[in-house]
């Protein structure tokens, strides 16, 4: 009888922790910031395989997409998570924008119409989040209204929130504008093209979710 | 000509999220660019955006958004909750809130000193209005 009750808190206590591992760990960040760079970066590390498309053209990503159970390993430590790659928040879509990068009017206009479900889809997500990865481009200025917004709404919700600058391989770039502009958060420099500094990011995950 | 449409937050006060953003985009799809006094919550932020997106059409392309508001961060610990007491009281009144129609005003840009509105004249290109705060 003792040997039955043992088991089932024992199988209990498995199912308890392996649901709790299961995190939803979201990117997040405006377009053309490099979200889908790090998710291919992340799954092609862990997983070795790519989980989104990408280009120089803003609102790529127009659908959420989410790889599941990344188990990821850092020195003795190891998380696994759900990654849900978020299409860009933008208070402005103009379809006469993507024409700048030679599309049709048409392909631009039905980009446009997606980009903006896309936008609503990926505020709706937020409420399923259990941490969040901030992606912003380290060569522009942090101080928009849409970062602000995303950040103020991850603090609201009380989620758990690390800031990648990204690009840090470009010219440009600089890290100490999205330190000042958010210095209650962790903002960790990446290159996620390049793959540069992610031994230090994964280390920021951990350090982020302990 | 360029209309800056100014809102009061006793103008919101007794509205519901969805109200106030209904009466914010009113605003803005009539070409205005509105002043609020206050902020808006982080979830109405939000919800100002969906509704955004939900509206864009031919005409509407979506708004520039920019809050100004002192920092907490810097002020005292008896300020900061003096602030905390009044913002329960009375709501939140501090800083200016900006939203301008994306068909007039090209870009906000904010850094922590100044705000530059940066808008659109067909006939001119795009004109810098600044302010510093």
């Amino acid at each position: 009888m003792i040997k039955i009750i043992r088991d089932f808190v024992k199988r209990m206590l498995h199912q308890i922790f392996q649901k709790k591992k299961h995190l939803k760990l979201g990117l997040y960040g405006p377009p053309n910031a490099g979200k889908s760079s790090l998710a291919n970066k992340i799954s092609e590390d862990w997983l070795g395989e790519t989980m989104s498309t990408v280009s120089n053209v803003p609102h790529e990503t127009r659908t959420v997409n989410m790889k599941e159970k990344i188990n990821v390993k850092y020195g003795n430590k190891e998380l696994t998570f759900n990654l849900v790659d978020t299409p860009g928040i933008a208070t402005r879509i103009d379809y006469e924008d993507f024409l700048k990068h030679n599309i049709s009017p048409g392909a631009a206009k039905k980009r446009a119409r997606e980009a903006t479900k896309g936008v609503i889809e990926a505020i709706k997500w937020l409420d399923d989040m259990d941490c969040v990865i901030v992606v912003l481009d380290s060569t522009k200025n942090p101080y928009s209204q849409v970062n602000i917004t995303i950040i103020g709404n991850l603090a609201a919700r009380k989620i758990p929130v690390l800031i990648v600058a990204n690009k840090i391989d470009l010219k440009k770039s600089s890290i100490k504008k999205i330190e000042s502009a958010f210095p209650q958060y962790d903002v960790v420099g990446i290159s996620a093209l390049k793959g540069s500094n992610m031994e230090e990011f994964y280390e920021s995950i951990f350090r982020m979710l302990s | 000509m360029l209309t800056l449409q100014f809102v009061p937050y006793a103008d919101i006060e007794s509205l519901d999220s969805q109200a106030r953003i209904n009466k914010l985009l009113k605003i803005v799809k009539n070409k205005h660019i509105v002043l609020m006094q206050g902020r808006l919550k982080p979830e109405e932020e939000a919800g100002l955006i969906q509704k955004t997106m939900e509206q864009i059409d031919k005409e509407f392309r979506g708004i520039e958004v920019c809050t100004v508001y002192p920092e907490e961060n810097k002020l005292e610990s008896l300020k900061k909750i003096r602030n905390e007491m009044f913002k329960l009281l009375l709501g939140n009144r501090d800083g200016i809130t900006i939203i301008g129609p994306a068909s007039v005003v090209k870009e906000i840009r904010r850094d922590p000193n100044k705000i530059q509105l940066l808008t659109l004249e067909k006939s001119k290109g795009v004109k810098k209005i600044s302010k510093k705060k």
